[in-house]
């Protein structure tokens, strides 16, 4: 295969990839209207309130080896046409030959959603020309997706759970990549990425807002990394949204919608709605129309603008792929698949609220990544089978270990303190080696050094003292040092805390607390 | 001893078997045979040093008492199979240059067996037509002349190339693609046997695509026990073709010579077209005599949507033909006309790299596909489909094993004739054989006889899915009855 293959001379680069509004496509977005109004969602315009409602096409690429039509390899970061295929770049009378794993991955996605799987689907052609396009077509499932109906629970942060429905999942390829800044006149096509096995996740115009549209996405990728059938990975561009954005005055009608194309990051998500949305309520108070078109959203300009007018409004064709039979399967099949699934994310938050007793937000927080949660239960269950405190380990793995992670822009799996490290850490807290203080010093000095807890504890005289003959004496010099405020106490028992830290301070923090509050309260004549 | 290039593929297999002859004289005799004849234009490209070097290790093998059922048999391959190392063009402009790395499953088939590739034969561009002269080759001469006339005449097509070379002796046999009939005309126009089987028999597996619902090979060869012979070989499951099907390869040579006796042939009424000739009429009763000779029941059956067939077709074949024809676009392999920017690039190169028929279908194709169109038309067409598969069903479920028809209206018409015309009178060709192509049946051409003026007629068998042997079971008792029918070789 050569390595690059040259587009002719351009003066102009290429227009942008043209996806624009599907003529021929009914359209199942903003045509239904089921949630009720949500008054604290609504944006105020000058002429009134406006509710914004928002459905989103998500293109998550499939976890798997190879494409969804051939055996090429679908990794990510290669040469520029290291991994293609005669399939791939469309060599006459090449065929597709659909690749098992990818209908696994989208049926197991399906039963993530909650979705009706469709035991009997149909690969149609979509049919464009575009230098990064081979076949002059895309495979994809128009009328018959592979999966049907179902529904995500998003987790709001004020504690709301919105339902968002699930319209439809479909298999499709897609494309390569055209490169316009690598040749003064000529644009390279890298067809790496063409063929590669997508899943498009249709909602239904469920959402209400920027908020929800982000938690919305974030929970789908949860959902699938738990299931391992897309990495999630937006920066790589294995999960993109087309975001459909419409506004009304509450209790109107549907306003007309413009769909905002291959959204790539969370925050742009967000931001692309907000400007969206002010734009039409901008029209609409200034007694304008809104035209149903597709835009694309420029993060530097903070604006959307308009891709491509009427005239070169595309018409896909589209129809049954005579190349490839009916996709078919038994419901034997996804009943073994389904048996298969891992815990999910909803399932595994309510195991933790209730075996755990942990809220519904810390609960939500660790389950929210399938690593965090492991490492979470990894501190919880020690490895030779004891049990830890789960609300003890919850405040370290959310305050402590998730703070500094934070802190070092550092994901969960790049921990340099693991569970096992951390679990040994509660252990000295729990048996009263250490204090909790001394566990923060501790804490730190594992992650910045490594080692055995309970070895570093031994090594550098961190122990606690509960030796009370030691503390009798700090206490009684404590108080013999402050006689004032000695009687003081007496009147006003909480005084004692002040003693406590006293003699806190002057063990070096190495004094069991408990001892000296029971001690101090003896010697103070306090009960 | 006999003129290797008049030798049957059987025969010339029991020739090499028995060390009687070698295939380097074969081949040799053969290659010769397509220098004398380069005037019909039959090759688009001839590959001697492949075909010797081919014929030499085919000479060791049986010298070991060892090969496979087509060693050292020299055959031709139409355009459109992809042939690795080997300029594979589909006859068109924009392919004029592409070399594929890749053998087509079929081709790869025949090799595995022990053929012999003599080169690459023409065809009409992209397999549309249905006289061989849309090719960016210029047209194929068929070998058949009139009678006390040397007006050149078409060999038919889209596999005119396949046809004539086998008429002409320029090779044993030859493979051809059969959408809508291009197996089974032409065949019938040069007197040669050529089938179609079932769709799902053979993969198309780096065949150039043209319509792949209705898309199949087959062979061409001078009788039908060499069609059965080639057909074997050709045949078989291919997982990177997920249309062929997952069924054993019979022995089909083994059908040959099989008695027919009690088998009901259908006779479909609606056949009998407007303006057929009376020879062809004539023609069609002898077949059902011969058959009835030979103690098949015949009996009249109905096939009701016929005359849907021919119009459903032109919507079918040109969608898919649009979107197939959707990849010679001039970015990656194939002719580049510069442009501009890129659209007009496309512009240029499609305008330049296909031809008027090519550009015709995929207009027509584009325009049915079209968004308030397609229910009209493509989803039409394929309900027609379902109504022409019921026909058949029908006919077989009362126990009809064969339906007996003409395989074309009339016989080879000259070069030119046709082209200036309208082209629906071109498409009226292939009336009596896309219905088979739109039901996925197979059907076999076979040579009836000789019309006044001394052209070949041909009849067509129709066949159950999957049932080729009763094919060429019935086929050969034509072939004993009619005899074999030869051109004289004027050109050489």
């Amino acid at each position: 295969m050569v390595e690059r293959f040259g587009a002719p001379p351009s003066p102009a680069p290429l227009p942008p990839r043209a996806e624009p509004t599907d003529l021929s496509r009914d359209a199942p977005l903003g045509k239904t209207m089921t949630a009720p109004v949500k008054t604290d969602k609504l944006i105020e315009g000058a002429t009134g309130a406006f509710e914004v409602i928002v459905g989103m096409e998500v293109h998550a690429q499939v976890t798997s080896q190879a494409k969804l039509f051939s055996g090429a390899s679908a990794a990510f970061g290669a040469a520029p046409n290291a991994h293609v295929s005669l399939v791939d770049a469309a060599m006459p009378g090449m065929l597709p030959v659909i690749n098992e794993e990818c209908v696994r991955q989208a049926i197991r996605t399906g039963l993530g959603l909650k979705a009706a799987i469709n035991l009997r689907s149909v690969f149609d052609r979509k049919n464009y020309f575009y230098p990064d396009l081979p076949q002059g077509y895309q495979i994809s499932q128009y009328k018959s997706p592979i999966v049907g109906e179902g529904e995500v629970l998003v987790d709001m942060p004020d504690g709301e759970t919105v339902k968002v429905g699930i319209e439809r999942l479909h298999l499709e390829q897609d494309a390569g990549k055209s490169v316009h800044d690598q040749h003064p006149s000529m644009s390279f096509v890298d067809l790496n990425r063409s063929g590669v096995a997508l899943m498009e996740i249709v909602s239904k115009p469920d959402i209400r807002s920027a908020e929800e549209a982000k938690a919305f996405v974030a929970k789908l990728r949860t959902i699938m990394r738990y299931l391992g059938t897309c990495d999630g990975n937006m920066e790589e561009g294995s999960l993109r949204a087309d975001v459909n954005v419409s506004v009304r005055r509450p209790g109107e009608p549907l306003g007309t919608r413009c769909e905002i194309k291959n959204v790539n990051s969370l925050r742009f998500i967000g931001q692309a709605i907000e400007v969206e949305a002010r734009r039409q309520i901008g029209l609409i108070e200034d007694g304008e129309t809104i035209e149903q078109e597709t835009r694309l959203f420029d993060p530097g300009k903070g604006e959307t603008r308009s891709m491509r007018n009427k005239e070169e409004a595309h018409d896909y064709r589209y129809f049954p792929d005579p190349d490839l039979l009916p996709l078919e399967f038994d419901q034997a099949y996804v009943d073994a698949l389904a048996a298969d699934l891992p815990e999910l994310p909803d399932a595994r938050k309510a195991r933790f609220m209730g075996n755990y007793g942990l809220s519904a937000y810390d609960a939500g927080v660790l389950t929210g990544e399938k690593e965090s949660a492991d490492f979470f239960e990894d501190v919880v269950r020690a490895a030779d089978g004891r049990t830890r405190d789960p609300k003890i380990a919850a405040n370290w793995v959310l305050n402590e270990l998730f703070g500094r992670l934070n802190k070092e822009g550092r994901g969960i799996a790049a921990s340099p303190v693991s569970a096992g490290q951390l679990g040994a850490v509660l252990d000295l807290i729990a048996d009263g080696t250490i204090s909790g203080k001394i566990a923060k010093d501790l804490f730190e000095i594992v992650w910045t050094e490594g080692g055995d807890p309970k070895a570093i504890v031994e090594a550098r005289g961190m122990k606690q003292v509960t030796d009370t003959g030691a503390i009798a004496a700090a206490v009684d010099e404590v108080i013999a040092k402050n006689p004032d405020k000695a009687a003081q106490a007496k009147e006003k028992p909480a005084m004692v805390g002040w003693f406590v830290g006293q003699v806190m301070k002057a063990s070096g923090g190495k004094a069991n607390p408990q001892a000296v509050n029971a001690l101090l309260k003896s010697k103070l004549g306090i009960e | 001893m006999t003129d290797p290039i008049s030798l049957t593929l059987a025969e010339a297999r029991d020739l090499l078997r028995s060390r009687a002859m070698s295939s380097k004289e074969l081949t040799e005799a053969h290659l010769s045979a397509m220098a004398a004849a380069r005037g019909l234009n039959a090759y688009v490209l001839e590959t001697p040093d492949k075909a010797l070097a081919m014929a030499a290790a085919s000479d060791q093998k049986l010298a070991k008492g060892e090969g496979g059922p087509l060693e050292g048999l020299p055959l031709g391959i139409k355009d459109m199979f992809a042939t690795e190392g080997v300029r594979t063009t589909a006859c068109s402009a924009i392919l004029e240059n592409f070399v594929p790395v890749y053998e087509s499953t079929v081709s790869s088939h025949l090799w595995r067996d022990g053929a012999v590739m003599l080169g690459k034969l023409n065809n009409d561009e992209f397999a549309m037509g249905s006289s061989n002269e849309t090719s960016r080759f210029g047209p194929v001469v068929s070998p058949w002349r009139r009678k006390g006339d040397t007006a050149k005449l078409v060999p038919g097509g889209s596999s005119g190339g396949s046809a004539a070379a086998v008429a002409a002796g320029l090779c044993l046999g030859a493979t051809g693609t059969d959408t809508g009939g291009s197996i089974r005309q032409p065949a019938a126009f040069t007197g040669t046997v050529g089938i179609k089987p079932t769709y799902g028999r053979c993969s198309r597996w780096g065949i150039v695509a043209f319509a792949s619902s209705l898309d199949q090979a087959g062979p061409f060869a001078r009788t039908v026990r060499d069609s059965a012979i080639l057909l074997r070989a050709m045949a078989g499951h291919d997982p990177k073709d997920t249309t062929s099907v997952d069924l054993p390869v019979p022995d089909y040579e083994a059908a040959v010579g099989r008695s027919v006796k009690g088998m009901k042939i259908g006779i479909p009424k609606e056949y009998r077209v407007d303006g057929m000739s009376d020879e062809i009429e004539a023609l069609w009763h002898q077949g059902a005599e011969w058959l009835k000779a030979a103690g098949a029941e015949i009996v009249e059956v109905s096939l009701p949507h016929t005359k849907y067939a021919l119009p459903a077709y032109y919507i079918v074949a040109p969608a898919e033909a649009s979107s197939n024809l959707a990849r010679y676009d001039g970015v990656r392999y194939g002719v580049r006309v510069p442009g501009h920017d890129v659209t007009e690039m496309y512009e240029k190169t499609r305008a330049a790299g296909f031809g008027r028929e090519v550009r015709r279908r995929i207009m027509i194709g584009t325009y049915v596909l079209s968004a308030g169109y397609y229910d009209a038309y493509y989803r039409r067409a394929q309900q027609v489909r379902t109504l022409i598969k019921r026909d058949f069903e029908a006919c077989f479920e009362a126990g009809v094993s064969a339906i007996l028809t003409p395989a074309t209206p009339s016989a080879a018409f000259g070069i030119g004739e046709k082209v200036s015309g309208d082209p629906v009178e071109m498409y009226l060709n292939d009336i009596f054989t896309v219905t088979v192509n739109m039901a996925g049946l197979p059907g076999i051409a076979v040579p009836g006889g000789l019309d006044a003026k001394g052209l070949p007629l041909g009849l067509q068998l129709v066949g159950r899915p999957f049932d080729e042997e009763t094919l060429f079971s019935l086929g050969e008792t034509i072939e004993q009855a009619a005899g074999r029918f030869a051109p004289e070789r004027w050109w050489a």
